[in-house]
């Protein structure tokens, strides 16, 4: 039977769909209902919800199970004869890579509609508030961890204070705006590069460091940023940190309800959701840019020689790339990627403190990027989601509580379940949720062979 | 080889040299330290242009560390490198490669998870990849095995064949100066037997100059022009590759199981 069946997309639903309905047959005598004593007796409580997860649950695994399964066939089929152990080359894309690819264009298009499709859901800009500052949450890790992934899944130095730069870009427009009036559009740029610089001062002394020696130095990093803004008292406000940040414009006109302010200039009837749904568009152009930025430097000199030093430093070094630059450049375009994302937190919030900026926060980032699938951007996308949506989503699951006894509240397994959740990523996918970046490795070699890229330069 | 052939290699060693003038590489007086431990004591030696000079030595007499001291890491405590007339002791080790030496280094170190082909490309990048296209058929005419093999990620391949793309990456930067740092290790007798002809190779048509490092004595030896036998950090004995082959204290050293008394020890 397993080698008999195809792996088609409807055929996997179908199957899925048997197994729901398998699921369903067993749960109506075991789980439908549910006898109390009543005052005249026994009673029977109907129990339809728990019955319809469940089913829903079965249904969901087996075409996650069926997708799994049908990669690996993929990847077996694929293996060549031990004497032509060469990779497949234009070999059809599976059903797994298929989904994934178009896990793709849905998430963008998601990200791209969120503001109208939550608006549409709720019934109003206002009631949909809530989904689309979770959206700005998410973006915002997204384009940390895209950061990250310059630093780690690239250039592969682990770094522990990552949350460090993010600081830094936060504080900086913080502190220029609030005492030298500087606008949200000159601090953006000049967060980056601020927040660079100081991730060239992180990189001078940990030039010669690597692996576990890095990863604490990184760490010590982290924590004096994060101490020198709660002793800094006379600039950074302490452990008060700095409240009142100018807010966001929409390129100079401000989101407010007089005459000068964005709504009547545009003709729109004053919303104070506006503001919100622009912080939306940009943390997700800034996100998008993180990307083009990391994809494009992926192809260029610079990118390859991350990934060459990832793999092999001396080896590097023997081929006259200097490692010292690389390394350099890796640090402080990741420090820039998290200083914009920084300095977009502070005129999100329009207040900062050194408490936004704990270790836990680099850990979560990195945690991004590790489950995620280093070096993969897709995988990035869907590790923020999980990780930052995962704890809202469990939020929502009150009727579990059906199930439990009353008195469960999902949210105090937040933890419990993403240890699990690690443990099962270490076990069935140590190299990530994607590991996309093996495919896209032999890819580009398969397009630059193509002659395009023969005459670019690589130095 | 006859007498009247060594004659000739002889000869022509030192036609070259005399061509040349000053040698491409001159190694003197180098001491090179790990810590307080001396690997390398005084060690001289020059390999001159188009010339293929091997270094031979047991386990632990410092052939590696000779070759990463040329390259810069560790660099040399006492004594100068030159290579075509400028002193490189004190260079970090890119900015020698980017002076036109190329190694290939002990064990191999490719990428392993980049594929052939981006491999070779990361050879190229000194010269900006100009020259990519010709020297990449180049490498491939060398190794038709890499050929075949361009899409695969480089770990996935036999030692040989990493091996050879080792030394076809060090060839994509186009290097006056070949650093070979044991091509031999681990592989099958026809594998070295196939790498071994690709560097004659390389030496006779391109006129490459190339240092080979080895443990399999009589390999090198038979390739090099002339050869230098390394002890304890320092080089006891040198001549022609059939002179040393010929010499009865490298043959009970490294010849025959290597349980005679290193020579001059």
């Amino acid at each position: 039977m397993a080698d008999a069946r195809s792996n088609g997309l409807p055929e996997i639903l179908r199957d899925a769909g048997l197994y729901a309905l398998v699921a369903l047959g067993l749960c109506v005598p075991l789980i439908s209902y549910r006898t109390e004593a009543g005052p005249t007796g026994l009673e029977l409580v109907p129990r339809w919800p728990v019955v319809a997860a469940f089913c829903a649950g079965i249904f969901v695994l087996r075409v996650l199970q069926r997708l799994v399964l049908a990669r690996r066939d993929a990847r077996k089929r694929l293996t060549p004869a031990p004497d032509q152990a060469t990779e497949a080359v234009g070999a059809e894309p599976d059903a797994g890579q298929r989904f994934s690819g178009l896990g793709l264009k849905v998430f963008l298009a998601v990200a791209l509609t969120l503001p109208v499709l939550a608006t549409l859901a709720s019934g109003g800009l206002g009631p949909a508030r809530y989904w689309i500052d979770l959206g700005i949450l998410i973006l915002t890790y997204v384009m940390l961890g895209w950061g990250l992934n310059i630093v780690v899944g690239l250039a592969g130095l682990l770094d522990l204070g990552y949350v460090a730069f993010y600081a830094v870009g936060a504080y900086c427009y913080a502190l220029l705006s609030t005492t030298f009036g500087l606008s949200f559009w000159i601090c953006l740029p000049l967060a980056g590069l601020f927040a660079a610089a100081w991730g060239m001062v992180l990189g001078f002394p940990v030039l010669r460091l690597r692996g576990d020696y890095l990863a604490i130095v990184t760490l010590a990093f982290g924590e004096i940023i994060r101490l020198v803004l709660i002793n800094w008292t006379d600039v950074t406000g302490g452990a008060a940190g700095i409240s009142s940040i100018p807010r966001a414009t929409f390129f100079g006109i401000p989101f407010t309800a007089d005459e000068d302010g964005f709504a009547p200039r545009f003709g729109l009837e004053f919303d104070s959701m506006h503001r919100v749904v622009f912080l939306y568009y940009l943390i997700l152009a800034l996100a998008l840019l993180t990307n083009l930025a990391t994809l494009r430097l992926r192809r260029m000199p610079v990118g390859r020689a991350w990934e060459a030093l990832r793999e092999d430093e001396i080896a590097c070094r023997s081929l006259g790339i200097d490692t010292t630059t690389t390394k350099l450049t890796a640090f402080a375009l990741g420090a820039a990627f998290a200083g914009v994302a920084g300095s977009f937190f502070s005129v999100r919030q329009g207040f900062i403190s050194p408490e936004s900026f704990t270790f836990l926060e680099s850990a979560i980032i990195l945690a991004i990027v590790v489950l995620g699938g280093m070096g993969s951007q897709v995988g990035v996308a869907i590790a923020a989601v999980a990780m930052v949506g995962g704890p809202e989503l469990l939020r929502n699951l009150g009727f579990l509580g059906a199930v439990f006894g009353e008195g469960f509240d999902p949210n105090e397994y937040r933890l419990l379940l993403f240890g699990l959740a690690m443990v099962a990523m270490m076990v069935w996918r140590p190299r990530g949720l994607v590991s996309v970046r093996v495919p896209s490795v032999s890819l580009g070699a398969r397009r630059a062979i193509s002659g395009a890229h023969v005459s670019e330069g690589h130095g | 080889m006859s007498v009247a052939g060594i004659n000739v290699l002889v000869e022509e060693t030192r036609a070259r040299q005399a061509a040349a003038g000053a040698p491409l590489l001159a190694v003197s007086g180098v001491s090179t330290y790990y810590g307080s431990v001396a690997a390398l004591r005084g060690v001289d030696l020059t390999v001159g242009e188009g010339e293929i000079v091997t270094l031979i030595g047991a386990n632990g007499a410092g052939k590696s560390t000779l070759m990463m001291t040329i390259f810069g890491a560790p660099q040399a405590r006492s004594g100068t490198i030159t290579y075509a007339g400028q002193d490189i002791t004190r260079l970090p080790t890119h900015a020698i490669a980017r002076l036109g030496l190329a190694q290939s280094p002990e064990g191999r170190r490719v990428f392993p998870r980049m594929s052939v082909f981006e491999n070779l490309q990361m050879g190229a990048s000194l010269n900006g990849g100009r020259t990519f296209a010709p020297d990449l058929e180049r490498v491939c005419g060398l190794f038709p095995r890499l050929k075949e093999r361009l899409q695969q990620r480089a770990g996935t391949m036999s030692g040989g064949e990493q091996q050879m793309l080792a030394i076809g990456r060090a060839l994509m930067s186009r290097p006056r100066l070949l650093l070979l740092d044991e091509p031999s290790l681990g592989l099958a007798p026809l594998v070295v037997k196939g790498i071994f002809d690709a560097i004659r190779d390389l030496n006779r048509t391109d006129g490459m100059t190339i240092f080979l490092v080895e443990q399999n004595a009589y390999h090198a030896l038979k390739l090099a022009h002339r050869g230098y036998v390394l002890v304890n950090g320092r080089v006891t004995m040198s001549g022609t590759g059939r002179q040393l082959l010929d010499d009865p204290a490298v043959k009970a050293a490294y010849l025959e199981g290597g349980h005679g008394a290193a020579p001059g020890a």
